[in-house]
C-alpha cells in the first residue's frame, strides 16, 4: 500500500507528524500549568496572611504565648535577663546555624523573641513555653519527636534540625505592639 | 508456564461469546487450568490473601465514604458519628482501620516469603519490581487513610510526613507548601488526601493485575526454587488444588482478622487519635502506625535531615535492586546454608527496629537504632558476597522428586510414577 510514500522526499505526512507533536507538545504544556498550580496555597489561604497585630503588654517576664498566623504557630517569649545573657554569651562560631542573638530580635526590645513554632527539622511543637515543659539542655525549647534543643534565642544547638526556629515578618510599633507580616 | 488453552466452551453462548471476548477463556486459563507446582506450602495462600484485603478495603473505604466530611472542622465528628450514629458503622470503620493493619501483616509475610525462596531471581525480577511498587503505594495509601479522622496522630503524622520532603534543597519548601495547599497542614491538606486516598486503591488494583499478569508469564516459584521441568510430574491444576488451599488459608486469615476487629479493635491504633488535631500542641510521644515503625527507626538513626529521609526511602528502594544485588544462582534459602543464618537474621533486625522506632528519641535507643540501620543495609550487601564464597547445599533433581524425597523418605521411582499420575487420579 504505501509505495507511494517510500521516498526521501519530504510529504504531507512528514509535516503532519512534526506539526502535530508541537501542537501536542504546547497543549501538553498548558494543560499541566494549571493542574500543578491548583496545588498551590488558594487564594482565601493567601489572604488569610494579612498582616495581624499583636499587644505584647500581657506578657509576663519569662512567660511565653502561641498564635497562629498564616496557620503558623508562632512563639513569643519575654525573656528574663538570663535568658538573654545566655543567648549572648555563647560563641557564634560553635553553632549548627550560626546566627547572632542580637540578629534574631529588634533592637531596644531584646527581651522579646518572636520566632515560628515548629521545629525545623518535621515540624513538630517543641515543647519549653509553660512552665512545667522541659526547655531542652539550653533554656529554650526541647522537641519531644526527635529530640531537638533549642536555646532561648531559638538556635538549634542539638538534634536532628538543622535550622534555627526561623523569625516571621513583623516590626514594632509601640513599645509593647507588634505587626506580623 | 502459560501453555496452550484448554478451555472448551460448552454452551451456544459461551461459543458465541468466546468468539468475540474470550473472558472466560482467560479466567479458565488463569485460576482453573493454570499449573501451579505441587509443592506450595501456606506461605503461597498469602497472594490471594492479599487480593481478599484490598477488595475489603475498597469496598468497605467507599461505604465509608457515604458517611464522612473531609473538612478539618469536620472530620472528626463525623468520624464519631459513622461510630455512634451510622447503623453498624462501628463495625465498618474498625473493619477498615483494623484492615490495614492486616493488609501489612499480609504484606510483610508475601515479602519474606519472596526473600526466603528467591521469588526475586530471574525471570521473576519484573513480577518482584511490581510487587516493591504496590508496596509503596500502599504505604502512600495507608498513611493519607491514616490523616483523614483528623486526630492529633492524624495531624502529626502529615506534619512529620510531609516535612520529610523539606529536606530536599532548593525545591523543598516549595514542594511542601504545594503538598499543604498552605503554610501548614490544613483543610486543603486534608480535602487532597482524601481525594487521594480514595483514588490510590484502584491505583493499587492496576498494579496487581500486572503483577499477577507477570507471575503467569513466569509461573510462581516454589520452596524448592527449582523450575517446573515436567508440568505433567511437578504441578497440578489451580482449581481444585490451589484454590482451596488458598481459600482455606484466608478463612484461617479471617479469624485472626475477625479476632481484632471484635475484641480488640483499638489495639493497633493509637488513643492519642481519639483527641482532636490541634496545631499548637504535638503529642509528646509521636509514632506512625506499627507497620512503619521499622522505617520511622531508620529515619531517625541518621543524625542529618536529609540524610535520614534518603536512608529511610533507600531502605525500600533497595528491595528493588534486590535480583541484581544477590548474586547466587540457587533461590531457595533451604539449600543455601550461609544466605539461610543472615535471612533469619534480617528479619530479626526488622523486628527490632520496629521496636527501637516505637521507642522516644532517646539514648540508648538512638545508637541501637544506628546499629540496627546498619545491620539493615548490611543484608543486602552481605548477599553480594555471600553469593561468591558460599557453597550450596545439593538440590533436588525436580519438584516431584523433592516432594517424593519428603513424603517417604524417598525411595524408589514406582512411587514417582504413582504420584505423577495423582492429578489426573483425583482431579
Amino acid at each position: 500500500m504505501a509505495h507511494a510514500t517510500e521516498t526521501t522526499q519530504t510529504t504531507r505526512r512528514d509535516f503532519l507528524m512534526l506539526a502535530t507533536g508541537a501542537a501536542g507538545a504546547v497543549g501538553l504544556g498548558a494543560v499541566v500549568v494549571p493542574l500543578v498550580s491548583q496545588l498551590a496555597p488558594d487564594a482565601q489561604t493567601i489572604a488569610a496572611g494579612a498582616p495581624m497585630d499583636v499587644d505584647l503588654g500581657p506578657i509576663a517576664e519569662g512567660q511565653a504565648i502561641k498564635l497562629f498566623w498564616r496557620g503558623k504557630l508562632i512563639f513569643v517569649r519575654h525573656r528574663t535577663k538570663k535568658e538573654i545573657d545566655e543567648a549572648r554569651a555563647v560563641n557564634v562560631a560553635t553553632l549548627p546555624d550560626p546566627q547572632t542573638d542580637q540578629a534574631r530580635v529588634k533592637e531596644g526590645h531584646e527581651q522579646f523573641l518572636i520566632v515560628y513554632g515548629n521545629c525545623t527539622h518535621l515540624g513538630c511543637v517543641p515543647l519549653g513555653n509553660s512552665p512545667g515543659d522541659p526547655k531542652g539542655d539550653y533554656d529554650g525549647w526541647f522537641c519531644p519527636c526527635h529530640g531537638s534543643h533549642y536555646d532561648s534565642s531559638g538556635r538549634i544547638r542539638k538534634g536532628p534540625a538543622p535550622l534555627n526556629l526561623p523569625i516571621p515578618p513583623y516590626a514594632f510599633n509601640a513599645d509593647t505592639k507588634i505587626r506580623i507580616g | 508456564m502459560s501453555g496452550h488453552s484448554t478451555y472448551v466452551p460448552k454452551t451456544g453462548f459461551e461459543r458465541w461469546l468466546d468468539a468475540r471476548l474470550p473472558i472466560v477463556r482467560l479466567m479458565h486459563d488463569s485460576a482453573v487450568s493454570y499449573p501451579v507446582p505441587r509443592n506450595l506450602n501456606y506461605l503461597w495462600t498469602f497472594g490471594g490473601i492479599l487480593v481478599f484485603m484490598l477488595v475489603a478495603q475498597i469496598v468497605t473505604g467507599v461505604i465509608l465514604a457515604m458517611h464522612y466530611t473531609p473538612h478539618a472542622t469536620m472530620a472528626f465528628n463525623s468520624v464519631e458519628h459513622i461510630m455512634r450514629d451510622v447503623n453498624f458503622g462501628w463495625l465498618l470503620r474498625y473493619l477498615h482501620s483494623n484492615g490495614a493493619s492486616m493488609f501489612f501483616v499480609a504484606v510483610y509475610v508475601h515479602i519474606f516469603r519472596g526473600l526466603y525462596y528467591g521469588s526475586y531471581k530471574a525471570p521473576r525480577e519484573v513480577l518482584w519490581i511490581l510487587g516493591v511498587v504496590i508496596f509503596l503505594l500502599m504505604m502512600a495509601t495507608a498513611f493519607m487513610g491514616y490523616v483523614l479522622p483528623w486526630g492529633q496522630m492524624s495531624f502529626w503524622g502529615a506534619t512529620v510526613i510531609t516535612n520529610l520532603f523539606s529536606a530536599l534543597p532548593v525545591v523543598g519548601e516549595t514542594i511542601v507548601t504545594f503538598l499543604w495547599g498552605g503554610y501548614s497542614v490544613d483543610n486543603p491538606t486534608l480535602n487532597r488526601f482524601f481525594s487521594l486516598h480514595y483514588l490510590l486503591p484502584f491505583m493499587i488494583f492496576g498494579v496487581v493485575i500486572l503483577h499477577i499478569w507477570a507471575l503467569h508469564v513466569v509461573g510462581q516459584n516454589n520452596p524448592t526454587g527449582v523450575e517446573v521441568k515436567n508440568v505433567q510430574k511437578d504441578t497440578v491444576p489451580f482449581t481444585p488444588y490451589a484454590t482451596i488451599k488458598d481459600i482455606f488459608g484466608m478463612v484461617c486469615f479471617i479469624f485472626v482478622f475477625a479476632y481484632f476487629v471484635f475484641y480488640q479493635p483499638n489495639f493497633m491504633g493509637h488513643a492519642d487519635n481519639y483527641i482532636p488535631a490541634n496545631p499548637a500542641v504535638t503529642p509528646t510521644h509521636i509514632v506512625p502506625e506499627w507497620y512503619f515503625l521499622p522505617f520511622y527507626a531508620i529515619l531517625r538513626a541518621i543524625p542529618d535531615k536529609l540524610g535520614g529521609v534518603l536512608a529511610m526511602f533507600a531502605a525500600i528502594a533497595v528491595l528493588a535492586f534486590l535480583p541484581w544485588l544477590d548474586t547466587s544462582k540457587v533461590k531457595s534459602m533451604r539449600y543455601r546454608p550461609v544466605a539461610r543464618v543472615l535471612f533469619w537474621a534480617f528479619l530479626v533486625v526488622c523486628i527490632v527496629l520496629g521496636y527501637l522506632g516505637a521507642m522516644p528519641a532517646e539514648e540508648p535507643f538512638v545508637t541501637y537504632s544506628r546499629i540496627f540501620t546498619a545491620l539493615y543495609f548490611g543484608y543486602f550487601i552481605s548477599l553480594v558476597l555471600v553469593g561468591i564464597f558460599e557453597k550450596p547445599a545439593k538440590l533436588p533433581n525436580s519438584i516431584a522428586d523433592s516432594v517424593l524425597a519428603n513424603t517417604k523418605g524417598g525411595s524408589g521411582a514406582s512411587l514417582a510414577a504413582a504420584t505423577a499420575s495423582e492429578p489426573n487420579a483425583k482431579g
